[in-house]
């Protein structure tokens, strides 16, 4: 029997690498989670046959129908636009369970010291480090989803908060040299694990804004790795190839994601941003000019070439459906139409993206930063809705900003910009935009489902 | 038992696989790729299972019984919140945006 169930957990990871391949494609994307998905199913059952378990079947599916089925029911009627804290808080259950795992095994070895010779000395040690890995990940996701759920003040911070940091994280690891050389007791473990569940949410606690996803990102790679290191202790191929392949991949996508912010992950990690004040304001010359919802949807109607600018406004005021209605119907009338994504448009990359997809725009409408930069210069019209900093000039040009050095859509080189806004605050960073005081630049203020369905109205009426 | 070695081997490998399979990916998949591997790290269900199944005194099966509950969690819930995602990829005729 244990020979059969190696070759699935086997089978699993190749099918797990296979399915993120296919999910790494927008056309094959569907079938790699599926694919994922029966892996994982497989993979779940056979256990059920693992040599090692000796019993608690019960427990084991009262679990499994608890924990699954408050999620499924979570994740089934949790609106597009919060998916980022849904996403942060499955993670934070992954890297729970893996510290849960260690936690499991190293009380087994400390009340049974004979253990500790076959779980052999590596094991011992990726299985404290796994355990650390996964506290953190736990508590961090936790803090994060608590904080983008809007359910804990933006962010907090203290003075010296980077040593105390530093402190508890070198007590965590000393305890965990002691848990991995001695036969710790009861006390050493607990202090142990509090210390790292402690360490995770100081992590997350000053970190706010724009730089969420990127922490989200990076927990979900230690989930990953600590998920690997418990694949040791427990002697599993399957945990060990996916925990693997899903730190790096995690990794990696960190990187791009801070990248595309122009951002170093360090400073992610210990600077503040969104939250802290930005110092003085620059002052902008002019004013801004307000115009009427009917007026920009006629400017619209009668434009060769409109490129569309979302941002995480257009989320939060749910306009991608009718902001999709407005785009057939400017498409019927001839008019070239194409959305403008920035890498860090809304609270994720590829959020915005996910979002019009929902409302039924194609994919091969919408276009990256890269794809699209040169073609402002020719639209006639560029329709920004709830986007601030990934269009703001400064970045090019004032190198005092916070936002100098980030990519930026050039919306402010087309011909006119319209754009629509609830009010007249800043953006996340609190810099002042300056794109809205150009001459050929309109605001549209109000609620971006009611505007734009205003502008339908005077589209039709044409 | 994977002696150390040959683990560090599967470890440098598994690492090398992750990076190749990101590094292509078009920015518009990277969230639901996200979602995607934080539904493939689920697989720790799998070690709680066997965790709570080692199980002996009162303590470990509750410490256990957590681990099953929260791996449930992360398998299923990465699980659902991907499908939707990855559901709303609809294409339009014209197939393949010019990279």
């Amino acid at each position: 029997m244990s020979g059969i169930v190696e070759l699935v957990y086997f089978a699993t990871a190749v099918t797990f690498i296979l399915g993120l391949k296919r999910m790494s494609h927008p056309t094959t994307a569907r079938s790699g989670i599926h694919w994922a998905g029966i892996a994982m199913a497989v993979a779940t059952v056979a256990t059920l046959f693992h040599p090692e378990i000796q019993g608690r079947y019960i427990l084991m599916l009262l679990a499994v129908a608890i924990g699954g089925g408050v999620a499924y029911l979570g994740a089934r009627k949790v609106e597009m636009t919060d998916m980022p804290q849904m996403i942060a808080i499955y993670n934070g259950m992954g890297g729970g369970a893996a510290a849960a795992i260690a936690a499991v095994e190293l009380i087994r070895v400390a009340e049974n010291p004979m253990l500790a010779e076959t779980h052999g000395a590596m094991a011992l040690w990726l299985g404290v480090l796994g355990a650390l890995i996964g506290c953190v990940a736990f508590s961090g996701s936790v803090v994060a989803w608590a904080k983008l759920d809007g359910r804990m003040q933006k962010s907090f911070n203290f003075k010296n908060q980077q040593w105390v940091n530093l402190a508890i994280i070198a007590v965590a690891v000393l305890f965990g040299i002691i848990i991995a050389t001695t036969t710790p007791g009861p006390f050493t473990l607990i202090v142990f694990f509090a210390l790292a569940l402690a360490f995770g949410a100081m992590m997350a606690l000053p970190i706010g804004g724009a730089d969420m996803p990127v922490i989200i990102s990076l927990f979900n790679a230690f989930t990953g790795l600590a998920v690997a290191m418990e694949g040791f202790v427990l002697d599993n191929a399957a945990m060990i190839i996916a925990g693997t392949v899903v730190g790096s991949a995690g990794t990696l996508l960190t990187q791009l994601m801070a990248k595309a912010m122009n951002r170093k992950l360090s400073s992610v990690l210990f600077k503040q941003f969104g939250g802290a004040p930005s110092g003085e304001k620059t002052e902008v010359e002019g004013s801004m000019r307000p115009t009427d919802p009917s007026d920009g949807g006629i400017q619209m109607a009668y434009a060769d070439k409109v490129i569309i600018v979302p941002g995480y406004g257009m989320a939060v005021a749910q306009a991608q459906h009718k902001i999709w209605e407005m785009v057939e119907l400017l498409t019927e009338r001839g008019v070239d139409v194409k959305f403008a994504i920035h890498p860090v448009a809304g609270r994720m990359p590829g959020h915005m993206n996910v979002l019009l997809a929902e409302a039924g725009v194609p994919y091969d409408m919408i276009y990256d930063l890269e794809e699209i930069n040169n073609e402002f210069e020719m639209a006639d019209v560029t329709l920004v809705i709830g986007a601030n900093d990934v269009v703001n000039p400064v970045a090019k040009s004032d190198p005092d900003s916070p936002l100098y050095g980030m990519p930026i859509l050039n919306a402010d080189q087309s011909k006119n910009v319209l754009v629509i806004k609830r009010g007249q605050g800043s953006g996340f960073s609190g810099v002042e935009n300056h794109l809205f005081y150009l001459d050929h630049t309109r605001m549209v203020y109000g609620d971006g489902q009611k505007v734009v369905g205003e502008m339908i109205a005077s589209i039709k009426t044409l | 038992m994977i002696e150390g070695v040959a683990a560090l081997y599967i470890l440098m490998l598994a690492a090398f696989v992750g990076f190749e399979v990101i590094s292509r990916v078009p920015v518009i998949l990277h969230t639901p790729l996200m979602s995607g591997s934080n539904f493939i790290h689920g697989i720790v269900l799998v070690g709680a299972m066997i965790a709570l199944g080692q199980a002996e005194t009162g303590l470990e099966m509750t410490i256990g019984f957590i681990a099953v509950l929260l791996a449930a969690g992360n398998a299923v819930g990465g699980y659902v919140v991907t499908e939707r995602m990855l559901e709303m990829f609809k294409s339009s005729d014209k197939k393949e945006q010019g990279k």
